[in-house]
């Protein structure tokens, strides 16, 4: 019993943090409409420049340059790939993203090399003893930093001025234009800070799982939680998130000896699709309707 | 025109739907018989695309039924509804815009079409034959609205009067024994209207085909049409022939006027 | 009744509209049959015949063993796989992202009933496709409530699911992770062994599918796939039932890739390996009808021309400037031009290479005299 709450525990803390990068995804979505699924790809450059940066730089220091970059990246996008094609299909942007998540894994491997690296920030491996439950000081700091952060981004959207521009913005284009808030400065804002949340993801996963290659695969473990949620809802992602660490922990701990192992590769995608034939459009969704 | 008295081709009983809080229709009742024109007319968001959209299977009414000689529609599907004869025109077109103008219209023939998939993938035959026999059909209805020059060009590159126009050959190109046309005429000039006009009343005579057709040009309206119904926000509030609608007290209020003009 | 392609003289409309129809100017066909042909102008039906001799006579005799084993068969097979993925997203519009594990599922299911149950090598191959439809199918259910982005992921969903059973299913792997050898391929005992000869197989494969398929997309098909990704709601009340065709490009778009699935496997790795069919193999296919054409038979044969040659033209473009590139350095261009010209693409033109050939054959026919 007690080991089955671990399980729990331990895949609510791994939750939050596919909450994290699920959020990353849904605000993207909102402001610009366009699913971004180089979003995996920008988490490995964060994660992967960071190394770098960390070879010379202090913690502090490094994470602001990383930053930096982020933020360049983000208004660098904006500019070359998303204005040309603001008129084009949400289909046609989402391939673009496609197109935009190889060239970033190539300037990836290009600057830095394929082998994988390791992220040290000073967490220790020791699990903590809380009242005879062992729970991971990774996972635990990994789920504050991805709450504080979610808790943030929800605040700024919700509070402050710039956050309800965007809000205004994600609703509809051309209403937004017409009240003078600029587009693409908010778009290129949104996509800044969906870098922020690849860095912080990428620092959190880089940590526990190494920084190589299959960290850009982690934003595919978001996405059953972005359609478990709805891709436009940042309480979805959040609630799915939970969700889908709890029980893909659970489904591994308890169903994995059965059939092999493995399972949580796949199993989130099962549970997203189970949900899907009843709520196409994910737990809190907002459906589309198709006036004809 | 009334048919000899039997049932009404298209039998509309006492329909309710709502969106949200919203009550589109509330309780509208009507018929249409074989070989009328009859036009639905009303003010913006009176609930005649919606009605018609019922029809066609789109949406589902809360309450009241549909029958189309005879057969309750309400829970047939939208694909089934088109084989048992009803076409469509729509207010915001609805071309497949990547397709030519040919294209389009031998998706019309589509229910007609018998090859089975082998037949198609190998070609040489069966498929072969009837693509022509249909390509043929098509060649006719294209012809008979004089847009042979645009034949080949997609769809989404023609200007808007030409577009509602290919989207009425579609829908002829199924050769319908009920055809509902959305405000065929919208945004075109007089002379595309009286185009237009004169098609659908040749569609009427020559093809005997029943045309239900939603307009705001009240003088096409009074023109071409046997009877009018009125929608008012979700209500009728009149059903007859044009002159006596044009004088209905109900119906001058709703439109402010308008039913005045000529 | 003679049709004439050409347009009369209409004030309304412009040029651009002339342009268009360029290649139906002076070639006046005298039945509907004759303008239905694949290749109704002369030129190109010329050029089919060129192109099958070049491909079944040619080649073979002047190609090398190196050209043929590592570029024209890749390309033949990827272009199969392409073209499978084309009718689902090109054609019906169904975005699907997991696209390669229909080709693992294709590559095994040939090789258990080869290697293991020694049925004959093209009933292997056709079975592998087969099961791949089957499954594809079975992915494809979904598509009937959801659409768009959400329906994409579900595609991914069977990227996932079918890379974890055909790893974990004992029957399957036979207790082999990893990687399991094809056996020595022989037809009616006739040892399938040299290049050349696995040329041919591919060839045998390749040519009709590709025929037939472009049968169907320019038949009452293709025109209802178009309709539904063009316009679902109004192509399911013209008549066009949105779960039969659906599912019908699910389980035929699956049928061409297990088949490739199967080819790559037997004639050019020599032996299957989930990894070989992995998530990046799904988006390096859906790169390649990006960047050769979506909607087009020709435009899946582009992408998988373009996706072998790639690293090809890099490697030669770098040694004209005396730079001998590593490996892992050419990888990281090659990703980095296929990411960047599937944006320029996007951006530029949509339709891919093959609409390019197509301005650029239509330059050609004008010239020297455009008006």
């Amino acid at each position: 019993m007690v080991f089955a709450i671990e399980v729990v525990i331990g895949g609510l803390l791994v939750g939050v943090m596919y909450s994290l990068v699920a959020l990353g995804f849904v605000l993207i979505y909102k402001a610009s409409g366009v699913f971004n699924f180089a979003q995996g790809d920008m988490t490995l450059l964060a994660a992967l420049a960071l190394v770098g940066f960390l070879t010379f730089l202090p913690l502090w220091l490094a994470i602001l340059a990383v930053l930096v970059i982020m933020i360049a990246l983000a208004f660098a996008i904006e500019a070359v790939v998303l204005r040309p094609l603001v008129a084009r299909s949400p289909l046609a942007l989402f391939m673009a993203t496609i197109g935009l998540g190889f060239f970033l894994q190539g300037i990836g491997q290009g600057i830095w090399g394929t082998d994988p690296k390791g992220l040290h920030i000073g967490i220790s491996d020791i699990p903590f003893d809380v009242r005879g439950l062992m729970i991971s000081q990774f996972d635990l700091v990994g789920a504050v930093l991805s709450g504080g952060s979610v808790f943030a981004l929800v605040w700024f959207f919700q509070k402050s001025r710039i956050g309800r521009a965007l809000r205004a913005v994600s609703d509809d284009h051309e209403a937004a234009l017409s009240v003078g808030i600029p587009l693409g400065r908010a778009w290129a804002i949104t996509w800044a800070i969906a870098g922020a949340v690849a860095l912080v993801a990428g620092v959190m996963w880089g940590t526990r799982l190494g920084v190589q290659f299959s960290l850009s695969l982690i934003a595919l473990k978001a996405l059953p939680v972005l359609i478990l949620g709805g891709i436009d809802s940042i309480p979805g992602a959040i609630v799915a998130g939970l969700i889908v660490g709890a029980s893909e922990n659970l489904a591994e701990v308890f169903l994995g000896p059965y059939v092999g192992g493995g399972i949580q590769t796949f199993f989130p995608y099962l549970l997203a699709l189970l949900v899907l034939w009843f709520k196409p459009y994910g737990m809190f969704g907002r459906e589309i309707i198709e006036r004809v | 025109m009334e048919e000899n008295g039997g049932h009404p081709m298209l039998q509309v009983e006492d329909i309710h739907i709502s969106f949200g809080v919203l009550k589109a229709l509330n309780g509208v009742s009507l018929e249409i018989h074989k070989g009328e024109i009859v036009a639905i007319i009303g003010p913006n968001g009176a609930g005649k695309t919606t009605l018609v959209n019922i029809i066609n299977g789109v949406y589902r009414p809360s309450q009241g039924h549909i029958f189309f000689e005879g057969r309750d529609l309400t829970t047939v599907p939208p694909h089934h509804i088109a084989a048992l004869g009803i076409a469509r025109t729509f207010q915001n077109v609805a071309l497949f815009k990547g397709m030519t103008v040919l294209d389009n219209i031998l998706v019309g023939r589509n229910l007609s079409m018998r090859s089975s998939f082998f037949s198609q993938g190998i070609y040489w035959g069966f498929a072969q034959k009837e693509e022509i026999q249909h390509r043929e059909v098509v060649e006719r209805v294209i012809d008979w609205l004089e847009i042979e020059h645009i034949r080949k060009i997609p769809a989404g590159m023609l200007p808007y009067g030409l577009q509602k126009r290919v989207e009425l050959g579609r829908a002829l190109a199924a050769e319908p024994k009920l055809l509902l046309l959305d405000e065929p005429m919208a945004g075109m000039n007089l002379e595309e209207k009286e185009d237009i006009a004169r098609f659908i009343l040749d569609a009427n005579e020559e093809l005997g085909t029943t045309i239900a057709l939603i307009e705001h040009d009240m003088g096409v309206v009074m023109d071409i049409s046997d009877r009018v119904v009125v929608l008012d926000y979700g209500d009728k509030i009149g059903d007859g022939k044009p002159e006596e609608i044009r004088r209905n007290e109900k119906v001058i209020k709703a439109y402010l006027g308008t039913a005045t003009q000529r | 009744m003679i049709i004439r392609g050409c347009p009369t003289q209409h004030e309304h409309y412009e040029e651009e509209f002339r342009s268009m129809i360029y290649r139906e100017c002076g070639v006046f066909k005298a039945t509907y049959q004759e303008d239905m042909a694949i290749f109704p102008i002369p030129l190109d039906r010329w050029g089919l015949t060129v192109i099958l001799f070049v491909a079944f006579v040619m080649i073979p005799s002047l190609a090398s063993e190196y050209w043929l084993s590592s570029i024209l068969i890749p390309f033949l097979v990827f272009s199969l796989a392409a073209l499978g993925l084309n009718f689902l997203t090109g054609y019906a519009g169904q975005l699907s992202i997991g696209h390669a594990a229909f080709m693992a599922v294709g590559a095994y299911t040939a090789l258990i009933l080869y290697g293991r149950y020694e049925v004959p090598l093209l009933l292997s191959l056709l079975g592998g496709g087969f099961v791949a439809a089957a499954v594809g199918s079975v992915f494809g259910i979904p598509s009937l409530r959801i659409k768009g982005f959400y329906l994409a992921v579900s595609t991914l969903a069977a990227q996932f699911i079918i890379e974890w059973v055909l790893t974990h299913w004992k029957w399957v792997s036979g207790g082999v992770f990893g990687t399991v050898d094809t056996p020595p391929m022989r037809i009616f005992g006739w040892p399938i062994d040299t290049p050349v000869k696995k040329y041919y197989l591919v060839l045998c494969f390749v040519v009709p599918l590709t025929i037939f398929g472009k049968n169907l997309v320019r038949g009452q098909l293709g025109r209802a796939w178009m309709a539904i990704r063009d316009m679902d709601v109004a192509a399911e009340i013209i008549g066009i039932s949105l779960f039969r065709n659906k599912l019908l490009a699910f389980t035929v778009s699956s049928f061409y890739a297990g088949v490739a699935g199967g080819l790559i496997t037997f004639t050019y790795y020599g032996a299957a390996n989930i990894e070989a069919f992995n998530i990046m193999v799904s988006f390096h296919l859906l790169g390649m009808i990006i960047i050769g054409g979506m909607g087009s038979v020709l435009g899946s044969f582009f992408g998988g021309a373009f996706i072998t040659l790639l690293p090809i033209f890099i490697n030669q473009f770098a040694r004209a400037f005396g730079a001998v590139l590593k490996t892992d350095l050419l990888a990281c261009i090659d990703l980095i031009i296929f990411g960047g010209l599937i944006i320029f693409f996007l951006i530029v033109e949509p339709h891919g290479l093959a609409r390019l050939w197509q301005t650029l054959k239509e330059k050609l026919r004008l010239w020297p005299f455009p008006y």
